[in-house]
């Protein structure tokens, strides 16, 4: 904590350094510095469209490679590759209001499809679905009064796989400092989440089929139960019906945000999240000392508590440094730090390239324990390398082009990023990420 | 109850650096260098599936605008 504390008391001795040494003090100054657009103030016709017009269209798409050794659902051993590509788009629509108020209508959607090794293990003997699907629509509807320096907001969000259900929504405010250099904002979150209860195959009743000599039980990762006979023909199948879970996470998100000089700003954040309700995955098996295996058992709640700062700093005429540091506690006993470096380098006024790297590090969960090392006594128990003491870098690089005729003369392409990422767990996990985003005015 | 104390303390000592450090008043001309894109307080776009694979990957999430929960199988 003290080592916090000093920190923070540290950066702010370096800002008020920063803040003396490269700002004038303005003379000048009156009530409405900040040049908001009102209106009739700045058009001698007072004219100004409140049509709907589609201000924004990201398309974006990744893929994901990953490979380890610990995976979960084998009880902390055993593969632990993935592949996922994704890939969707965020429309954004904008109008003003009867009181010239900007309203801002977002729509998403998203799509993923993953192919996950361990999943097949759902069914001990391998023969289970390794795939999956995951679709996340999305929508938020903001209004801002450029006058008043304020914004409100609501969203909605749906997350459906074949496993695991989410259905969530959001609240947000936010209003700028008298001098608009500041910025204030709150989002209260709630995810409605329902787990699917899909055991791994050694846990479910056989059918009454299965009793057939030479009949093979197979569970798919997606519930599905098939019993085989001998010569391969599928004698009984059993779809759905399966039972579901609730977790339930509540966010509080505070953010405050400050422009310190005219090349440095900050943003603090602070969330307080609860969780409730199933917290751990029915199919996450844990191997005992004495080699009995069982589902991992996680407590009903959860209290989390993440803190961060931002702070971005232009530096020269063309090098940015993006900066992020992170503290999280929780109170099943995990404490983390997180800290990034980018630095953006603009070769022209149009084209960055970005450099990047992540630390970040993590205690034990007090319910963490590795294959065969949980007593049969214990009360709650996982082997999921989620929940273990590790560190991790991440590290690639980042490229940006947004020329004013457009991206490769299409000039209503805007902006074009793309985005390499190697990531490495001391548990010996990696992954390889490439991502590529696509702005349309 | 000893957790809310600590993120009450942290919370606070954090607003008092901010508020510490937000005497410079900037005109809209000064503001060229803030208002650049890559100068904007949040995550990148790009940045989207890193932080769901991220948070599959870890035990801390949150605090970085992005979710806390919910939407997959994970924390």
């Amino acid at each position: 904590m003290k080592k916090i504390y000093l920190s923070v008391i540290g950066f702010s001795i370096i800002c008020r350094l920063s803040v003396h040494a490269q700002t004038k003090h303005d003379t000048t100054r009156n009530n409405h510095p900040f040049a908001v657009y009102t209106p009739g103030s700045g058009d001698s016709t007072g004219y100004q469209s409140r049509a709907l017009r589609v201000d924004e269209v990201d398309l974006f798409s990744s893929y994901y490679n990953q490979n380890g050794n610990h995976s979960a659902v084998t009880g902390g051993i055993g593969t632990q590759k993935v592949t996922d590509f994704s890939s969707g788009l965020d429309l954004h629509l904008v109008w003003l209001n009867q009181a010239y108020n900007k309203n801002t209508l977002s729509v998403g959607f998203g799509y993923d499809h993953h192919s996950s090794a361990s999943a097949a293990y759902v069914a001990l003997n391998g023969g289970g679905k390794p795939g999956g699907s995951r679709v996340y629509p999305s929508l938020d509807w903001t209004v801002e009064n450029a006058q008043k320096g304020t914004s409100f907001g609501i969203g909605a969000y749906y997350s459906g796989e074949y496993n695991y259900k989410s259905t969530g929504a959001d609240l947000h405010w936010s209003i700028k400092t008298k001098d608009r250099n500041g910025e204030f904002g709150v989002k209260l979150q709630g995810y409605f989440d329902q787990v699917t209860m899909i055991l791994p195959s050694e846990f479910i009743p056989p059918p009454p089929a299965a009793s057939n000599p030479g009949t093979i039980i197979i569970t798919t990762a997606s519930g599905n139960t098939e019993v085989v006979s001998a010569n391969g023909q599928v004698i009984s199948s059993t779809k759905s019906g399966l039972p579901t879970s609730p977790r339930t996470t509540l966010t509080a998100a505070l953010s405050y945000s400050q422009m310190i000089n005219s090349r440095l700003q900050i943003m603090l954040l602070g969330d307080v999240v609860t969780q409730s309700g199933y917290l751990g995955l029915p199919f996450h098996r844990v191997y005992f000392s004495n080699t009995k295996d069982t589902i991992e058992k996680l407590p009903s709640s959860r209290f989390k508590l993440p803190l961060g700062i931002r702070a971005n700093y232009f530096l020269g005429d063309n090098m940015v440094l993006r900066s992020y540091y992170r503290y999280y506690k929780d109170d099943w006993g995990i404490n983390s730090n997180t800290a990034s470096l980018e630095v953006a380098y603009k070769i022209s006024p149009f084209f960055s390239i970005s450099p990047f790297y992540r630390y970040y590090n993590q205690s034990a969960a007090k319910y963490f324990a590795p294959y065969e090392a949980h007593s049969p006594n214990d009360q709650f128990y996982t082997s999921n390398y989620e929940y273990a003491k590790f560190q991790a870098n991440y590290f690639g690089v980042g490229f940006r082009i947004a020329p004013p005729t457009g991206v490769l003369g299409w000039q209503n392409l805007h902006d074009l990023e793309i985005r390499y990422g190697h990531y490495s767990q001391s548990t010996g996990l990696v992954s390889d990420v490439i991502s590529v985003n696509l702005g349309f005015k | 109850m000893k957790m809310i104390k600590q993120f009450i303390k942290i919370l606070g000592c954090l607003l008092i650096a901010a508020t510490a450090t937000s005497c410079a008043h900037l005109k809209e001309y000064q503001k060229s260098r803030l208002n650049d894109a890559e100068m904007v307080l949040s995550n990148r776009k790009v940045e989207k599936n890193e932080l769901n694979f991220q948070s599959y990957l870890e035990g801390a999430s949150g605090a970085n605008a992005g979710k806390t929960g919910g939407g997959c199988g994970c924390n």
